[in-house]
């Protein structure tokens, strides 16, 4: 399993001029059947995140929003953009058609499971 | 916990942070400073509340104990993440995961009883009144 870092790891870095976001933090798992991704989106409604999934680029986005008091002035923001964005590079036997994703309390869950023919099988020996 | 941005919208604001983070590190806060940890947090201010959203999610609200003792916010719990299932690879790591506690001075002027929360999209938005500042009052002359 020497290269399954260099399978998912790929991230793609270069968010276009203006739309800058914050990252969010996000764990990978692989397992035999596919890959699981978690990402932190706090703040964000269901509604305001955006999944997208073009060629073999995964893009999530979301937009952050809260009620917010009005005149309320900002002290302190550690979350200084109200917008997250973050790109990764998918690899092929990923079956993009089949992505499932679930969205709970500020936490987003991918399965991206792999394609049919990459799924290991169990090769039998015969003997003649 | 850090939410990073690539490109920096406004270069000045990212040197000026920089300047302050070096400074942290040379004058910490007695709790070793205001940024990192989690839950990350924001804090607001208007005439009537002090508002402070800690950004906590997949967190179960139950388990999230919020307290205020002598001005001081605390706001600590536990964010366990499901067990790494056998056989599976683990590539990136970067969520948090363990108990966690955070610590706030608030102004002199709020009153604790008058704090509510409020947890939603993975936000814990805690409002906290101010006393009601002494109206002027007009003293009438007997």
């Amino acid at each position: 399993m020497s290269n399954n870092v260099e399978k998912t790891s790929a991230e793609a870095t270069r968010p276009e001029a203006g739309q800058a976001g914050l990252f969010p933090p996000v764990n990978v798992v692989e397992d035999a059947n596919g890959i699981t991704l978690f990402a932190d989106l706090p703040g964000v409604p269901k509604d305001k995140l955006g999944l997208q999934v073009e060629a073999d680029t995964l893009t999530i986005e979301g937009e952050v929003s809260f009620a917010m008091p009005e005149g309320m002035e900002s002290i302190h923001a550690e979350v200084s953009l109200p917008r997250y964005r973050r790109v990764f590079t998918l690899s092929k036997e990923l079956d993009t058609e089949k992505v499932a994703a679930e969205f709970v309390n500020g936490v987003l869950t991918l399965r991206i499971p792999k394609a049919a023919h990459a799924q290991p099988r169990k090769i039998e020996i015969r003997v003649d | 916990m850090y939410y990073r941005t690539f490109f920096p919208r406004d270069i000045f604001a990212e040197m000026e942070r920089l300047q302050r983070d070096m400074q942290q590190a040379y004058d910490p806060s007695i709790r070793g400073g205001l940024r990192g940890g989690f839950p990350a947090m924001n804090v607001g201010s208007t005439p009537k509340s002090v508002e402070i959203y800690a950004f906590a999610p997949g967190v179960d609200p139950a388990s999230v104990d919020v307290q205020i003792e002598k001005g001081v916010l605390t706001v600590a719990g536990d964010r366990t993440l499901p067990a790494l299932p056998e056989k599976a690879t683990l590539h990136i790591d970067e969520r948090f995961s363990g108990r966690f506690r955070r610590v706030v001075t608030l102004p002199d002027d709020i009153d604790p009883n008058s704090a509510s929360a409020k947890y939603r999209d993975g936000v814990l938005h805690i409002s906290i009144a101010r006393k009601e500042t002494a109206v002027p009052r007009r003293i009438s002359i007997q």
